[in-house]
This record gives structure tokens, sequence and C-alpha cells, in this order.
């Protein structure tokens, strides 16, 4: 279900962002679709290789694709049974990233060229230093809900009282500059740049070409829409339904009441609805940060990343004020 | 008869020394398989059936009865041992061979032959548990790796290393045999029996880490750890291979054989064990980053996964400490699961580089490059260890790994607030090791063998044989093996774990193997979808719609090789930031106002061990105190007669003053 919807929203989020961008720089902007009409494009045509690569350069995109797709699969969308997920899947989650992430900047270096070399030097840097920050902060909120599979987590997240606004604003506010620095987007680098010196992700696909490329493409996509997932598991209510009826009770005692199997259906809707306003949201956020906010210095970024785990670590001891661990 | 069969290989690897150049290799690998079948069956059967009584063999007498004990613990370090010593023979025949025209065969000769006797006392440390009988076995490990090392004795600083290695060795064997004096001089017994008993009766934590200190040497715990990086990259590479995978895991026995004894205080031995662990393993890692020379970047991984064992057995203790058997469980699985992995990705990785060595002569990351284009297996081979040792799904790695994850945010979920922050402190270290890994890996992997070469060494295509190729691919299919089926590995483990450390495993083991086989799931659909990505891009992109030309320069149009990213550039940002951790020496002439035609200049940059400075720093001290008292040594007879005098006056005055 998740995946489905996640795939879904990947065909108009790089849309959105580019839309959001061209109004916000006072520009009518391209369709919606535009960025999917490039790739097709692009699939249909010819690629050039450099005759310094290697089988490497021409597996990665197929394996970074692959790697997204199988992350995706581990996400759960909120109050559905989710099949692939486990104690612990967010480990897995992290670490096919970083299978992706490790193969694609192989790939960069496959070329010889310094300037990829260069690129592929800073994606493994930040990726490096932003890994603390996701593993504190999914370890804070197993130690908040007292589980450690994904679907638990953002199930019992949401029935854990009051304290939970505070640390789902932190979390969500995490996942979005975490989203920010894997895609390789605003704070830490700039997909519009034209130097190929301050480039970071557009420098890794210089030369990648045709398939390859929109395979790439696919996996930033898909990528943004994995996160959208994941931020939207926070927000998106479990049980809309008892949300809806016994809000007020719930909000004062944090009760679970009975759930009402006629507003089932109604509730699913109202999932949806809410997660692709999430979603569209999240994709608006992002045109406007980029409009709005000038990319770091190159070398303040790991001083921004590690910034991400210190906030996490707050969490954490917010956590534990709030399970009594401090005190008791 | 059962004596005859212990003491056969014993006698038959004295042959080695006598039998024809020609039948040596064969020879050396008959007596090799005859150990491997002798102990591997029984060794087999003990882990099958954990519960059982541990199997005895009395071996006769040599300075009182030899009995060689095999529980499971034993067991499971047998069968990782003899896997790596054979795949490092089958490997060693194509690495010597371009030996053959400048070593002797007596240098042959006697290198196999410590090859064989590294593997009969790594065997025996592991099964004999008397202290006089184990102290032997363990000095003959490090004197037949010391030979080994000194396989290229022609090399000065092979041979600095090597003697470096044997002192340092004996200073953890000194540490060993005070811990064992210890131990008997309360209880009476000189070895691990006396050892239990002291355990049951004392205070377990001060001999613990002495014995902790001594085993640390072996195993490479920081700041112990300052032997590893010289003495792996010095050795041969199916020696580095061994030693890297299972010698230094000899050290990690020692110090489960103790933990299995620990009565009291594992709660603050633990939390000890895992600080020095992070701390090792960051470090480790850091350093390794940092690394020019291929083997010592190997070698400083090393350390790095010894911390992350480390980790895990800590946490085991812990677990003890806290009576949370989940967490011993999750914490000595996880770290005895990773010693299995290390010790197949690590000696993969390790022939690998050997054979990069073998072509072109050269360990130097800034002069290679391009070299998958030359060695394409090798290459694959290599990226394939890479991964594993990343912690890459869905390999080996990961699986160990997970392990130890799931038991850290099971410690964190129990017990009070200093446990749930130390468990967030190691987590932290642990992802950090992660992203670490993989910055590390992607250089020595990306700068080794992808664009081009850097310098103009000639690359000995045929340097490398099938023979070669045969161990690593044997090594990389039990690699893919245990990330795909871990089940099958881990219930024997699990089983072992659970007799040595009286718990039962099975409330943690019947939840574990569900997520595992939602991960093997994982790991298959990955596979399944990648190759179909694949063969989709293959069956679209036809050969005929494929140009082929130069790497976009962005512009500029000359380019050379010499202009690509080094392995300094690449960890030089990082090198940067961990800027007080790692220290470096950077041979470099700036270019001064006045300078109105520069010359040549060259940049060098040397990493340098801070421990290693420090320990060098405590030895010049010395030296120099040693110096000073060693005026005393005039050569002249009258002096030597006026300290003899001296000294009875001394003792003299002390008898009167009833001080002695």
């Amino acid at each position: 279900m998740g995946f489905l919807l996640a795939i879904v929203t990947a065909l108009f989020f790089p849309g959105i962002i580019l839309r959001v961008k061209s109004i916000a720089s006072g520009r009518k902007g391209p369709g919606i679709l535009q960025p999917w009409k490039n790739i097709l494009l692009l699939l249909r045509k010819g690629s050039v290789f450099s005759t310094t690569t290697s089988f490497i350069f021409r597996m990665a995109p197929a394996i970074y694709l692959s790697t997204v797709i199988c992350a995706l699969m581990l996400l759960p969308f909120p109050g559905m049974p989710s099949y692939f997920g486990f104690d612990g899947d967010f480990v897995l989650f992290a670490y096919l990233l970083a299978l992706g992430k490790f193969l694609f900047i192989l790939g960069a270096l496959d070329t010889g060229s310094s300037f990829e070399g260069m690129g592929a030097n800073r994606e493994a840097l930040y990726s490096m230093l932003v890994e603390p920050a996701f593993f504190i902060l999914f370890g804070t909120l197993a130690l908040l809900t007292g589980h450690t599979s994904m679907q638990q987590i953002f199930e019992s997240f949401q029935f854990t009282g009051h304290n939970s606004f505070i640390i789902g604003f932190i979390a969500v506010y995490l996942l979005v500059q975490i989203a920010m620095i894997e895609n390789s987007r605003m704070p830490v680098d700039d997909p519009k740049t034209h130097l190929e010196l301050t480039m970071i992700h557009e420098v890794m696909i210089l030369d990648h070409s045709g398939f390859d490329l929109a395979l790439v493409q696919i996996g930033t996509a898909l990528k943004f829409a994995m996160y959208g997932l994941l931020i939207a598991n926070f927000l998106v209510p479990v049980d809309a339904g008892q949300i809806l009826v016994n809000g007020e009770k719930w909000l004062m005692t944090g009760e679970k009441g009975m759930m009402n199997h006629s507003g089932a259906g109604w509730m699913m809707v109202l999932q949806v609805g809410v997660y692709f306003l999430v979603q569209v949201v999240f994709a608006a956020l992002i045109g406007l940060m980029e409009s709005f906010r000038a990319r770091k210095k190159l070398i303040r970024n790991p001083q921004f990343i590690v910034t991400l785990s210190s906030i996490a670590l707050v969490a954490f001891i917010l956590v534990l004020l709030i399970t009594f661990k401090m005190i008791g | 008869m059962e004596n005859f069969a212990i003491l056969a290989p014993v006698i038959l690897s004295f042959f080695i020394l006598v039998v024809p150049p020609g039948a040596r290799y064969i020879y050396t690998l008959a007596v090799t398989a005859c150990i491997i079948l002798l102990t591997s069956v029984p060794a087999s059967v003990a882990l099958l059936h954990p519960a059982g009584v541990p199997q005895t063999f009395i071996a006769g007498s040599f300075l009182g009865t030899i009995v060689f004990t095999l529980d499971s613990l034993s067991a499971f370090f047998i069968l990782i041992t003899n896997f790596t010593v054979l795949t490092g023979l089958l490997y060693s025949n194509g690495y010597l061979r371009s030996y053959r025209t400048t070593k002797t065969h007596a240098q042959f000769a006697l290198h196999y032959f410590s090859y064989v006797w590294l593997h009969l006392s790594m065997l025996c440390v592991l099964m004999l548990r008397d202290g006089t009988a184990f102290l032997i076995a363990w000095e003959l490990m490090a004197v037949s790796s010391f030979m080994l090392i000194l396989f290229e004795a022609e090399k000065r600083t092979t041979l600095k290393t090597a003697v470096n290695y044997l002192i340092q060795m004996h200073v953890g064997l000194v540490l060993l045999i005070i811990g064992f004096l210890l131990a008997e001089a309360a209880t009476g017994q000189f070895g691990f029996e006396g050892l239990q008993l002291y355990f049951a009766s004392h205070a377990n934590a001060p001999l613990f880490f002495l014995f902790f200190a001594g085993f640390a040497v072996k195993a490479g715990f920081v700041p112990f750890h300052t032997w590893l990086p010289e003495a792996h990259p010095a050795a041969p590479s199916h020696v580095s291979g061994v030693m890297s995978g299972v010698m230094i895991k000899m050290g990690i026995f020692g110090i489960v054989r103790l933990l299995t004894f620990i009565q009291s205080d594992a709660y603050t031995i633990g939390i000890i064990m895992m600080i020095i662990a992070s701390l090792t393993g960051l470090y480790g890692i850091m350093m390794s980053i940092v690394q020019t020379d291929l083997k010592k970047l190997l070698a400083y991984s090393t350390i790095e996964n010894v911390g992350i064992i480390g980790m895990g057995l800590g946490l085991g203790t812990l677990g003890m400490g806290a009576h949370n058997p989940a967490l011993m469980i999750l914490g000595f699985g996880g770290g005895l699961f990773h010693v299995l992995n290390h010790s197949l990705f690590k000696s993969l990785l390790f022939y690998a580089a050997g054979s990069v060595y073998q072509a072109t002569h050269s360990r130097n990351i800034e002069q290679l490059g391009g070299l998958i284009h030359k060695m394409p297996r090798t290459a694959a081979l290599f990226l394939f260890g890479s991964m594993a040792i990343c912690a890459l799904p869905p390999l080996n790695g990961f699986i160990s790994e997970i392990l130890i994850y799931y038991g850290l945010f099971a410690g964190m979920q129990s017990g009070l607030v200093f446990q749930t922050m130390s468990m967030m402190m190691t987590i932290m270290a642990l992802a950090l090791i992660g992203g670490f890994a993989l910055f590390g890996f992607s250089k020595a992997f990306g700068l080794t063998f992808l664009g081009s070469q850097r310098s103009a060494i000639h690359v000995g295509e045929n340097a490398i044989t099938p023979g070669m190729l045969f161990p690593k691919l044997l090594i990389a299919a039990m690699i893919l093996l245990i990330g795909l089926v871990p089940m099958l590995f881990l219930a024997p483990l699990m089983g072992m774990i659970g007799v040595q450390f009286q718990v039962d495993p099975a409330p943690v083991v019947v939840p574990l193997i569900h997520a595992l086989s939602k991960i093997s799931l994982m790991g298959v659909i990955l596979i399944l979808v990648a190759a179909a990505i694949f063969l989709v891009r293959n069956r679209v992109l036809k050969p005929e719609k494929i140009a082929y030309g130069p790497t976009w320069g962005c512009g500029y149009t000359a380019g050379t090789a010499r202009q690509q990213y080094t392995a300094t550039s690449y960890a030089a940002n990082f090198a940067e930031l961990a800027n007080p951790v790692i220290t470096k020496k950077v041979d470099y002439i700036e270019i001064h106002e006045d300078d109105i035609f520069p010359g040549r200049r060259s940049y060098a940059l040397r990493p340098l061990d801070v421990f290693r400075t420090a320990l060098g720093r405590i030895t010049d001290y010395s030296m120099l105190a040693l110096k000073k008292i060693a005026r005393l040594q005039t050569g002249n007879i009258q002096h030597y007669i006026l300290y003899a005098f001296v000294f009875m006056l001394i003792i003299f005055v002390l008898l009167y003053l009833n001080l002695l």
C-alpha cells in the first residue's frame, strides 16, 4: 500500500518542486509531469560511455535504483500491516540506502574524472556524517515506544500522549533535513549550480547518459517520495476514525477507544488524503526552501550535518525525561 | 592409538624441511589437510552437541601429562581457524611463485614449516587448559608467526617490524604469566582450572583486566594495537590474511574463555569493555581512512573490526551483570558471529590485496588505479569483500552488526538511565563506524581499482594464477551463504553460547530467526530486482545505441591520470575534520614570495599513529635512562668488586635492621 502510494507520489514529486521554484522566481514553469517526460525520453536514448569506465559504472545505477525500491518496500503505511517489516527493520533500511550510495560513489570514481572524484568524496563524507543522526533518532523513538520495528514504532508513537508532539516535531524536522542531505538538495548542495567545483550530486552523474541517467533520476524521485512517506508516518493518523470520534477523550486520557467500524472506509480515504497532503506540502517546502535559501559554504557543511546529530541527541534526552528514566 | 593420531601431525610437520622441493607444497597441503580432518570432525561434533561433556584427548606426557580439551567454544574457533588456514595455504602457492627465483629452498621449507606450526600452535591454544602448556603454545604461535613475517627479511623495515612484533607479543605473554601466577598463588592450580576457582572466590575485575590487557595485545585493542598495522603489511599476503583473520582472534578467544568464568563485577567489566571497544573501533577505522598503503589500510580496519567484536562481547558481559539473557545472547552472539565473518572477508581482502601486490609490486594506492581493466576478477572479489566489511546487505557483515544493534536496542530499553545512555553512545559509535567504513572502503576500492592508472608501473597481467582465485571464490561463496542463510550458522553458535554462559537462547532466537528470515527475503528480492533492472537495461540499450568516448573533462580536453583524485586528497577533508585524533606529517616546501621560477615540488602526507609515537617516546626515554645506568659498567675489575662489596653491605644493614 505504502509502496504503491509512494510510487504514485514519485510521479509528481519532482514536478511539484520544479513548479514551486518556478512560481517563486516569477516564472510559469513546466507541467507537473515534465520531469517524468524527460525520464521517458532518456530511457529511449542511446548512451555514451567513457572508455575509462568498467562494469561497475554500468551496474551502479541499476543497483542504486533497486536498493531504493527495496528500502521503499520496508516502509509501513499508517495503519496497514506491512509484510516486510520486522524488528529492527530501520537498520536494514539505512544499510540498504548505504549500499546504493556505495555503488553510486564507486560509479563516479570509475570515470577517473577529478571532478567526479571530488563529488564522490563529498557524498561519502556527508552521508557518513548523517548516519548517526538517523540512528539516534530511531533509537530514541525505539526507547520512547518500546518497539524496534518501524510499523510498531509509528503506531504506538501516536499514542504516547501530548509529549509525542514535541518529539514528533523534532523527528519531522530531522527527517526533512536528512532527506535534503541524502538527496543532495539545498543547504548542502545546489542542483542548479553551474560550476562543477561546487557540485556534489550533479557532478557525480556527469558521465551518466541515456538509460543509466534515467535510472538515477527515477531513483532520486523515489527517494524523495520515500522520505515523504517516512515523514507521513508521523503525521498521518493511524486510527483516524478514533481520533475523529474519540479525539476529545483520547487527548484527555490517552486511552484507546473502540474503533468505529462503519468509519473504516472513510478512515482510509482520510489517511490517503492526509498522506498526499503531507507529500505535497513536503515537496512545496523543498521548493520554497530551495528558492529562498542559499547553499552553505562547502566547508560549513560538516558542521551543519553534525548539528543534526546533536538535535537528535536533544530528542533523546527529552525522551529520557519523558520516560522518567532521568529522575526515577 | 589416539596418542599417535594426535602426535602424527607434529612428527609429519618436520618432514616439510626435508621433502624434495617439487613435492613440498603438496606435502604441506597433505599435512594441513590431515590436521584439519583430525580436528574438524570432533570439533563439528562438539559444536552440534554443545551440551555434551567436553572431549578430552591425552597426548602423552612432556613436563606433565598433556591433555587436550575440546568443548563447543574451542570447536567454534577451531572450525574458523581451519577454514582460513586452508584458504591461506591454497592461495600461498600462487602468491609465492614469483619468489622462486630469489628465495632458496631452505627459506621456502622454513616458511611452510612455520605456517604449519602456526596452525598447530593455534589449535593447541584453543584446546589446552593447563597453564604451562597453554603458555608454551601461545609462545609457539608468536614465534612461528614471527618467522612467517620474516619471509622478506632482506628488507630492513620487515626485520625491524618483526622484532617489534616479537617484543610486543612478549609483553602480552608476561601479563598472562603474571595472571596465571596470581591465580596459582590463590588457588594452587596453574591453568584455566585455577582461574575458574579464583574467579569463584575473589574480586573478578582486577585479574580479568590483567588478562584482558595480555590478550588485547594479541587481539589489537587500542592502545595495544601498535604492532598490528606494521606487521600485517610486512608479512606475505596469505600470512596477513591468516594473522588478521584468525591469529588475532586467539586473543578474542582468551577473553571469551575468561568471560565464561566470571562470577562477579560483570556489569563493570562489560561497561569498560564496551568503552574500550568503541574507542578501538572508531580509532581503527579513522586511521584506516587516511592510510595510503593498501595493506596498512586493511590492517587498521582489522582493529576496527576487533572493536566491533569487543562491543558485542562487552554487551554480553553487561547482560551477565544485569542478569538479562537477551543481552547475553545478542551480545555474545553478535560478537562471536563477527569473529567468523571478519575471518572471511578480511582474509579475502588481504588475498586480493596480495594479488594486487604481485601484479604491480606496489601497495601504495597513490600509484595504483584502473586495475579493474587488467585484473577484473580480483577487482570484483575485492569489491565483494569491501561490501561485506562495510556491513552492506545482503552479505554476512550485516548479519553480525544487526545482532549487535538488536542487543544495544534491547539494552537501551532495560536498565537505568546510565545504561540507556551508554547504549546510545555505543549505537552512535557503531553507526559512525558504519559510515566511516563506507568512506574508507569506497576509497580503498575506488582508488585502487577504478579510474586510470596513476603511475607508470608495469602491471603483470599473468601474475594471478587460477589457483590464487579459487580460495577467494571459496570465501566469497561462504560470505554470500552466510548473508542469505544466516540461520544455518546462527543456530549452532547460539546453542554454544547457551551452554557456555548457562542461558536459554530459545526466547531470543525464535523472534531473531523471524527477523533474519525477513532480511534474507529482502536480500533475495534485492538481487532479483537488480538483476531484472539490469536485464531490461541490456535489452533496451542495444549495442548500436552505445558510443564510446573519453571521460567528460568539463570542457578541459587535456586531462591526464595525474589529475585524478588521489588517496590523500580523498581523505583530506576527513583528516581535516578528525584533526586532533589523526596526526599527520606533511613533507612539502611552501612556495616563497621570492621564488620567481618555482622548481619541481613534491607533497607527501604521512599519517602518524599517536599511540605509536607515544610508545616510541617511552622507549626513547627508557633507553636514555638505561644508558645512564650503563655508566656503572666501567670494565674496571676494582669497580665490580666494589659493587659486590656495597651489595653485601646493604644486605648486612638490612638484616641488621630486620628489614629482610
